[in-house]
């Protein structure tokens, strides 16, 4: 299969300028002709689905949720990056690109990264328009704050709840052209297919899932914004529904997935309590922006945090990273906080915990409060209990969630916090117009693979979300629709819609009639451990050799022995979950089969036989400078194809954070 | 943190669908560590009944850190349960002792059928939300964000009411079922700003309107909404949605 990224030609500033003053339009009277599916309703799916209304084609979206509102883009706590220069730091549109590049370990496109930060600013201008309250100062204007990997200050934020404002931003939006009849919704509604007719996206099935009844819905274009597939780990910081479930069924009908293996392991979480654990929840990057990480200098150190001296503590991230210190990108930070801890310098009842100390922040903002209020005579006291006022505005609601998960106080003992899995760089593949090689068939926002490289920087996904849905497709699907427009309305009476329902109407038969020994829930708990132990942080070749053959057994297992309880035609989440776990069970070994052939490290992805001597990720750009795009062949087998990486502006050299 | 085991006793309301009529069941939950969310008590209690060849007690949520606003348990006549602020998916086990009986029933209102068990159709915020619970900008007509400078203390009231999570606990914990709290953290959060200057009159009343006409009852000031909101949203948005629907409707 022969890779057209579609890349625009010329410089690389003027591509996305040049591509939108000569790409093929859709006049007004013909959009209201054309039907667009947009699954999925965070803000990639909501940013979509209200600007496609906007400019007059008709709609459909589509969610499990009982509302689009809670899609899991709702849960970004820390912030949208944005090449403003409003700090007067340094901060550009070049500046804003290189950084992302080099966060992402040289493994993502240029002209994507190019674009994503030329758009990065009428995001901010949109979401101010819409009513998003973002966070401000004293002088009325928008207020700033850094994250890891840069040494600007472009992370717009809305408290520690920056994802839930825009996503509300766009839901908004959403619900307005809702009201105008150009959005018609289809919520607690799970896409089983995607249907292709003569090779192009025609349509999906779906199941509502309040009564179990299976639809066709057809369409001249069909958009996938469903978010990661990081729940492919059992644990991680995802929804409890997050799936690759409408992914995946694009990748069984010809879809490639691109760079399946390149996960982020979020370097700030709170620890895994226990075995009935469900969840992992995440503190904010933007923490380190004021806390300190650290572990005991000692060993097996058992004496609470608060007794341990200042002397006795080794402040690791500072100590390796002088420059970026804790700042550091978070694949970066994890490795860090996983060798503390593998080492045996660990903290808490389990020991894989490091401590996120806030006790310097807490003095240095009491003492500026001090000198603000004139209280130059205040006791340290006074100075702790203002510098805690100031923190709990910052992060108040982070402090919150901490205490009520733990049970302890933040403002009093250091937080304990260790890395879990956040986000999926990999996804499907899709060309510089956001389109998968099947034709007619978008996907948007983490659904797809493509501007983050092996390594995410924080506040950058709500910024592409809102990017590829607000700026990007209005621009490239008219380029595709354009030749769509004699295209009559979809007739979901064709064979191809018949097939595809009858193929999903015997899963869920077969589901409900294996009648086995288990819950879906204990497979998914074995897939992840899985996963986490051999497809995690660090891989090699001997265990995710293993780890395929462990996921082929537990998914023979799965078919054969689980238990699915009630009725197709209620509501029955376990048949929900069934289905979303078969899929994991082959994306599974599909990750491990990508981690298994790139042999290098590289951002996120560290490959234990790939490493410098001072333990920092050993990239090999000689051999793997491409993007891994797999080709489903069935039954569970893949081809390889590569799109190479090509670097016309950027020299891609080791990251040094140093 | 210290943790111990405990043993409950669960009543736990049962309803097939919307129109078949539910009873209370109850249920043992054993072996319950205090640092389990409750939902993850409600997972172990289903992995059981699953294993018994029984149908699991279906209930919403997702995101499991407070923000989504699926979760939606009416826990010992709370909705959310005993702890203030708190969603239930944040509520943990150490709020509860060894041996007690927890009561566990769906939001109770008529504009929120029960679908399934604990699970009940909130649409009706939805369309309140549609009525006018936007600003009319089209993408791309967007200034730069710093050209309308506004009042950091509006801004921060304004995103306080804007931090609303649309769970429905005010209209589950309010004797009328009310959903003023919800309508009027909308209503606030673009009242507050000057961007929701041009369509402030219109958007009061068309969402008040769809308010009344979805079957949410009217609100007599008791105040259980605001004592009971998992996000702490304040009453005083209600007195703002009365003063913006009072000017709207005197200037009509």
């Amino acid at each position: 299969m022969a890779i057209n990224n579609r890349i625009p030609a010329g410089e690389l500033a003027q591509k996305w300028s040049t591509y939108k003053s000569t790409c093929k339009l859709v006049n007004p009277a013909n959009k209201r002709s054309i039907d667009i599916i947009v699954v999925g309703t965070g803000l990639a799916g909501a940013s979509a689905a209200a600007s496609l209304a906007e400019l007059g084609y008709n709609v459909k979206t589509f969610c499990f949720q009982d509302s689009a509102r809670r899609a899991h883009s709702i849960a970004a706590q820390g912030g949208i990056n944005a090449a403003k220069n409003y700090q007067n730091d340094g901060d550009s549109v070049f500046r804003l690109f290189y950084d992302t590049i080099k966060g992402g370990d040289y493994r993502a496109r240029e002209a994507n990264v190019h674009r994503l930060a030329e758009v990065s600013g009428n995001i901010i201008d949109q979401c101010v328009a819409q009513g998003v309250p973002f966070a401000r100062e004293y002088g009325g204007l928008l207020s700033n704050r850094s994250f890891g990997g840069t040494q600007v200050q472009r992370t717009f934020y809305a408290a520690g709840q920056t994802g839930q404002q825009l996503l509300l931003g766009a839901y908004s939006a959403q619900m307005r052209q809702v009201s105008l009849g150009k959005i018609v919704e289809h919520n607690r509604h799970e896409m089983l297919d995607v249907v292709t007719i003569d090779g192009k996206a025609r349509g999906i099935i779906a199941r509502n899932l309040v009564t179990g009844e299976i639809e066709r819905h057809g369409a001249h274009a069909v958009l996938l914004c469903t978010g990661g597939y990081g729940n492919v780990f059992f644990l991680s910081t995802n929804a409890m529904g997050s799936n690759v479930t409408a992914a995946w069924k694009a990748h069984k009908k010809g879809a490639m997935f691109g760079n399946p293996c390149f996960t982020q392991i979020h370097p700030t979480c709170i620890p895994v309590s226990g075995d009935h654990q469900s969840k992992l929840t995440l503190m904010s990057e933007s923490l380190r922006n004021d806390g300190r990480i650290w572990v005991p200098k000692k060993q097996g150190d058992n004496r609470k945090a608060t007794e341990i001296p200042e002397e006795e503590r080794d402040y690791y991230l500072e100590r390796r990273y002088p420059a970026f210190g804790n700042l550091v990108p978070r694949d970066v930070a994890s490795r860090a906080a996983k060798e503390r801890c593998d080492a045996g310098y660990g903290v808490g009842n389990s020991k894989m915990a490091v401590y996120l100390d806030y006790a310097a922040a807490f003095e240095r903002y009491g003492k500026t409060e001090a000198i603000k209020t004139g209280k130059t005579n205040a006791s340290k006291e006074e100075i702790l209990k203002m510098g805690k006022a100031v923190v709990k505005e910052k992060y108040g609601n982070l402090f919150e969630m901490y205490a009520k998960i733990t049970g302890e106080d933040p403002y009093e003992v250091p937080m304990r916090i260790y890395p879990a899995v956040h986000y999926t760089m990999g996804g499907l593949w899709v060309d510089y117009e956001l389109m998968t090689n099947v034709p007619g068939l978008y996907a948007l926002g983490e659904a797809n693979f493509s501007d983050h490289g092996a390594n995410r920087l924080g506040a950058s996904a709500l910024m592409q979300g809102l990017a590829d849905g607000y700026f990007v497709i209005p621009y490239t699907i008219g380029n595709y629709l354009a030749d769509e427009i004699s295209t009559p309305k979809i007739n979901t009476n064709q064979a191809a819609f018949e097939e595809a329902e009858k193929a999903v109407k015997d899963r869920i038969n077969h589901f409900m009639n294996v009648k086995g020994t288990k819950s879906v829930d204990y497979f998914h708990k074995k897939l992840g451990l899985i996963m986490w132990n051999e497809c995690g942080m660090a891989r090699n070749e001997k265990g995710l050799k293993q780890a395929i053959a462990d996921i082929r057994a537990l998914r023979e297992e799965f078919w054969k022995d689980v238990r699915v309880p009630g009725t197709m035609d209620s509501l029955n989440p376990e048949l929900d979950k069934a289905g979303r776990v078969a899929d994991f069970l082959e994306l599974g070994e599909l990750m491990c089969l990508d981690a298994l052939t790139r042999e290098e490290s590289c951002g996120g992805h560290f490959r234990e036989e790939h490493q410098t001597a001072d333990g920092e990720a050993l990239r090999h750009d000689d051999k793997f400078m491409y993007v891994s795009c797999w080709e489903n062949k069935g039954n569970n087998e893949w081809e390889l194809h590569k799109e190479d990486l090509v670097y016309d502006v950027i020299h891609p050299s080791q990251r040094n954070y140093k | 943190m210290e943790h111990s085991n405990i043993n409950l006793n669960l009543k736990v309301w049962r309803q097939p669908n919307s129109n078949a009529a539910g009873k209370f069941e109850t249920y043992k939950a054993e072996n319950i560590s205090t640092e389990m969310s409750f939902l993850e008590m409600f997972d172990v209690v289903n992995e059981k009944l699953i294993n018994n060849g029984e149908d699991p007690i279906a209930f919403d949520h997702d995101c499991r850190e407070g923000i989504c606003g699926s979760c939606s348990m009416h826990i010992n006549g709370r909705a959310h349960g005993p702890w203030d602020g708190t969603t239930t998916c944040q509520l943990h086990m150490r709020a509860f002792k060894d041996g007690e009986t927890i009561t566990v029933e769906p939001w109770r209102a008529a504009a929120f059928p029960v679908l399934k068990d604990l699970t009940v159709d909130r649409s009706a915020f939805d369309r309140i939300q549609q009525a006018g619970g936007y600003i009319s900008v089209n993408t791309g007509n967007a200034q730069d964000g710093n050209s309308l400078p506004i009042n950091k203390e509006m801004a921060d009231a304004s995103f306080d009411a804007a931090m609303c999570i649309g769970c429905g606990a005010c209209v589950a914990a309010c004797k009328n079922s009310s959903a003023m709290l919800f309508t009027s953290a909308k209503v606030s959060q673009y009242a507050l700003l000057p961007q929701g200057e041009p369509e402030r009159k219109t958007r009061v009343l068309n969402m008040v309107a769809q308010m009344d006409k979805e079957g949410f009852g009217a609100c007599t000031n008791t105040g259980a909404c605001e004592a009971e909101c998992p996000k702490q949203i304040s009453i005083s948005n209600i007195a703002r949605l009365n003063r913006e629907y009072l000017n709207a409707q005197m200037s009509l």
